[in-house]
């Protein structure tokens, strides 16, 4: 609470600050490429489109002065997890190009919910946070690497640990999984 | 062995034989025989041996209570008296030579074990009926015998006729045993016991309140049981069971039982003046129509039916005059020649392949091919046209005796119209039997035409049983109508000189108009040639077959089951226009049928159109709603997992709209 | 900085998300909107534990497991999929109604052979 009103007398909401200003203009960008993935027809660029919206959320994760999540992102998000969709999507040899039914029937049901959504959300938000800000310059502030690398490995130790055990079991069973059967082995 | 033991033993072998028979039928083949005859006929020796011991001397009495039955005690008891010690001798000759005959006449039956069993279970019942001292022990045999005659009625099921016959006798004779069941119940109530003496002293001493109700309700069983009119109507259906079935039951047992009980009970009718006239009334209603009935039969068994119901008149008119004597009297001489014309008959049937008057007529020689049938037939139409010395004479003559003195004012309690009513309708049933039974001997035994069919000499076991009847049907009158009022304790039995002569004549004017018409019809009987021989019949086919096949195909021959449209009968010339309501029992089923079966028919269409209609449509309702509904949901059930989820989240926007909206 | 610009984003983010799940036929696309419904919820928690700030780092902590059981998540989706493509021979979400009330008559499916031959053709590629 303390930082809440810290440098509220020199930022009103209508005089952004250039911090505000750099954040808006990527969470446009970032907003548009989520837009296209999610309606464009052509699937590896929907999966294109989606490295651009990730990076774009590393952006802003720098933004929030949260710079080991940021990294943490642009690794795991666009290095590996775009790359195991686009396997994917070659393993389901998905065509190439535009497809014309790439939407199914009830994408206007879709659309509904999504805008019923998104409108209901955007309100609460507002209405909740309309006077809230938060402070995005300390030094040495709680996004640092250091900062979180001791928290993680001080206070959240059994967690992480727990969370590698699961990462094993998701990695046994994707193999299993995915792993082709002999012939006549089935089941 | 005490006499009470000798004389409870009598009804518990048959009931014994037929428990084993129905258990062993299966298993042991070889039984089935024996266990059929030897405890009848040890229990027809044991009811010889009861009846000497107790002679005229003074009725027995003995009572034994299981337990304490409420208000009303119910005893196990047994009275033996002159009138149940002589009947249940007449139930155990009858019912072993019916066992015995049955041997030769359904010697190759399927259903033979089942068949000997429920005979022999029909016999304990009657046996039981006839000892027993209390009325509900009474009712229980009275029952045990309406069941045993369905089932033994119902023996051909496989036909028609048979199953229509054996639920139409359970059906009329129910109907009159609810009534009857009510009686009991109401008499019992009056006089404080079910056991019969205690009943009859109440009677005696005027304690009963309601005589005329009591008597009436009692009548109504007994017109069911002993097929008197209105009730008698399934007597000639039941014909459509086996010929020794006809015998055992619907002659000389089953429907003695009514006449036996009112013989019993007979002081709670003399009670009541009104029961007598309608006692009276009944009779000489079922005489005459009963007479004029088998004049026109063509079937054979169906003139010995009407015949009996004829003969029960005679009984219930004499108990009407309030002389059980003479009514007990002539049950015994009668069921001992009818129960010989039965057997008889089914040896003719058997020989001449048909149970049709009308083609027996046109058949040469029957009377050749079956000698010891035709001659005891002979000896037993006879007897029951009451020609003198055979018994009917006098049995028939001491029925008419008592109606004479009724008549003349003698007999106390009893009005002189009924004692009119009586006499003047059995002397006119006198005729009719007269010419009945010459019309069915000389049909059957004097026709003319092709030769009868050879099957062969008739097993020994039917021509024996049929001489060990025609001896009482010959000499027991005669020889009994002296000592009886020693065993029954009452007036003379003996004939008169005025209705001795009178009912002799009468009978024989009827025998001599049925030998003119016969003679007269002659000519054209030999240029109609009708009938249908049942073909294949040879010497080895069980003679129940050949009367089966016989039964089922009579209806489609000769178009009706009652009558034959045979211009040479002699029936038709002496009935005229009569003849036609005569051979359908005077279109009485066919009231019925429009008085009671079509009303009730009419009602359960009712009722099933209401439970089709409108019944079932609230319940067609009832699960059609939650199907239109299910289809409803039903659609929503794509198996689309977007749906689903597209489904659940707008859902959830809703519930936080909501929850946004009412926080 | 004011608290509603990472909201909002993270609330069009997640719609965005929803619709792409909603809407998207191919269960790749329907991944990758998942993804983006995943991130939506990482940019609140980033924003929400800078505004709060506590000392545990509560919400850094949560993003790095979120992001981390996402790519678990994305490991176990696509084998699925995989699965799924060998065996019915198509990804799309909307074909797969098995579950459907068998009321009306069920979408054809691809005969045994043609499948094997789809496997073969998918591991030649693969």
């Amino acid at each position: 609470m303390n930082v809440v009103h810290h440098n509220a007398a020199g930022s009103g909401f209508l005089s952004p600050t250039g911090v505000e200003i750099t954040f808006v203009l990527v969470g446009l960008v970032v907003l548009g490429a989520a837009l296209v993935t999610v309606t464009t027809r052509q699937l590896v660029h929907a999966a294109l489109w989606l490295v651009v919206a990730l990076g774009g959320i590393a952006v802003e994760y720098l933004l929030l002065t949260a710079e080991f999540i940021a990294w943490v992102q642009v690794l795991i998000y666009v290095g590996s997890v775009v790359v195991l969709l686009l396997f994917g999507l070659m393993l389901t040899k998905a065509p190439i190009g535009r497809s014309p039914d790439a939407d199914s029937e009830n994408r206007w049901v879709a659309l509904g919910v999504a805008l019923a959504a998104a409108g209901t959300l955007v309100w609460v938000v507002a209405d909740a946070f309309r006077s809230t800000w938060i402070d995005v310059h300390p030094a040495n502030g709680p996004g640092a690497t250091a900062v979180t690398g001791s928290s993680l490995f001080r206070f959240w130790v059994l967690p992480f640990e727990a969370l590698s055990v699961l990462l094993l079991a998701a990695l046994v069973g994707a193999i299993v999984l995915s792993r082709r059967r002999p012939e006549g082995r089935d089941r | 062995m005490t006499l009470t033991a000798l004389a409870a033993l009598v009804p518990a072998l048959p009931f014994l034989g037929a428990a084993a028979g129905l258990l062993l039928g299966r298993r042991a083949p070889g039984f089935v025989r024996p266990l059929a005859v030897l405890p009848t006929a040890t229990s027809f020796v044991l009811a010889a041996i009861v009846a000497a011991r107790q002679g005229t001397g003074p009725a027995t009495d003995a009572a034994h209570r299981l337990t304490p039955t409420g208000s009303v005690p119910i005893d196990i008891a047994l009275h033996l008296d002159g009138f149940a010690v002589l009947i249940a001798l007449l139930v155990g000759l009858v019912a072993t030579c019916v066992q015995v005959y049955s041997l030769s006449y359904l010697r190759d039956d399927p259903r033979y074990p089942s068949y000997a069993a429920v005979v022999s279970l029909f016999t304990a019942a009657m046996l039981l009926v006839v000892y027993t001292g209390d009325l509900m022990v009474l009712l229980v045999g009275w029952e045990v015998m309406g069941i045993c005659s369905y089932f033994l009625v119902g023996h051909y099921w496989e036909t028609e006729a048979a199953r229509a016959a054996s639920i139409k006798a359970f059906l009329v004779t129910k109907l009159g045993d609810v009534p009857f069941l009510i009686g009991v119940f109401a008499l019992a109530a009056d006089a404080g016991t079910f056991r019969i003496t205690g009943i009859l002293s109440t009677a005696s001493a005027g304690g009963l309140h309601h005589p005329t109700v009591i008597a009436l309700l009692l009548l109504a069983g007994v017109a069911g049981k002993s097929a008197q009119f209105p009730l008698h109507t399934w007597l000639p259906d039941a014909m459509a069971g086996p010929t020794p079935v006809s015998a055992l039951i619907h002659a000389a047992t089953m429907v003695a039982a009514g006449i036996y009980l009112v013989a019993r009970l007979l002081p709670v009718f003399t009670a009541s003046a009104a029961a007598l006239a309608v006692l009276a009334a009944m009779a000489a209603v079922t005489m005459i129509g009963s007479g004029l009935a088998a004049l026109a039969q063509d079937d054979i068994k169906r003139v010995l039916a009407y015949s009996t119901i004829g003969q029960l008149g005679y009984m219930a008119g004499a108990l009407a005059v309030g002389n059980r004597d003479a009514a007990v009297f002539h049950l015994l001489s009668h069921g001992a020649f009818k129960a010989l014309l039965f057997l008889a008959a089914g040896v003719v049937i058997h020989a001449a392949g048909t149970n049709s008057l009308t083609a027996m007529s046109r058949m040469g020689n029957l009377a050749k091919r079956v000698p010891d049938a035709a001659w005891t037939m002979g000896l037993a139409l006879a007897a029951l046209a009451a020609v003198p010395p055979l018994s009917g004479f006098f049995s028939k003559e001491s029925v008419l005796r008592a109606a004479e003195h009724a008549a003349q004012g003698d007999t106390a309690h009893v009005p002189a119209a009924v004692g009119w009513t009586v006499l003047v309708a059995g002397l006119a049933t006198a005729v009719l039997t007269g010419a009945y039974a010459s019309r069915l001997f000389l049909l059957t035994f004097l026709g003319s035409g092709p030769e009868a069919p050879d099957h062969g000499k008739q097993p020994v076991p039917m021509t024996a049983v049929l001489w060990v009847l025609a001896i009482p049907t010959v000499a027991f009158g005669g020889l009994a109508y002296r000592r009886l009022p020693d065993w029954f304790g009452g007036a003379p039995l003996g004939p008169t000189l005025t209705t001795g002569v009178l009912g002799t004549a009468l009978a024989l004017v009827g025998a001599l108009a049925a030998y003119s018409a016969w003679r007269a019809v002659g000519t054209t009987r030999a240029a109609v040639p009708l009938g249908a021989v049942v073909e294949n019949a040879d010497a080895d086919v069980e003679p129940a077959l050949v009367e089966a096949e016989a039964i089922a195909t009579h209806k489609e021959v000769y178009g009706d089951i009652a009558a034959a449209d045979d211009p040479g009968d002699p029936g038709r010339l002496l009935l005229g226009p009569l003849h036609g309501a005569a051979a359908h029992g005077f279109r009485l089923d066919a009231a019925y049928g429009a008085l009671f079966v079509r009303p009730v028919l009419a009602a359960t269409s009712l009722v099933r159109f209401l439970d089709r209609e409108v019944v079932e449509t609230w319940v067609k309702g009832a699960a059609g709603a939650p199907n239109l509904l299910g289809a409803a949901v039903r659609k929503a059930q794509t198996g689309n997992v977007q749906t689903y989820l597209g489904a659940l989240l707008a859902g959830a926007v809703v519930l936080a709209v909501l929850v946004a909206v009412g926080g | 900085m004011h608290l509603i610009y990472p909201a909002v984003l993270a609330v069009l983010l997640f719609s965005i998300g929803l619709y792409g799940v909603l809407a998207r036929r191919n269960a790749i696309l329907v991944l990758m909107s998942v993804e983006l419904m995943l991130n939506a919820v990482n940019i609140n928690l980033v924003a929400f534990d800078r505004w709060l700030g506590d000392g545990l780092h509560t919400g850094q902590a949560l993003t790095l497991f979120t992001i981390t059981i996402a790519a678990a998540e994305i490991g176990l989706g696509l084998a699925i999929v995989l699965l799924v493509y060998r065996n019915r021979g198509s990804s799309d979400v909307d074909r797969l109604t098995d579950l459907a009330d068998p009321g009306r008559p069920l979408p054809e499916q691809r005969a045994p052979g043609g499948t094997a031959a789809g496997d073969e053709k998918a591991e030649a590629t693969a």
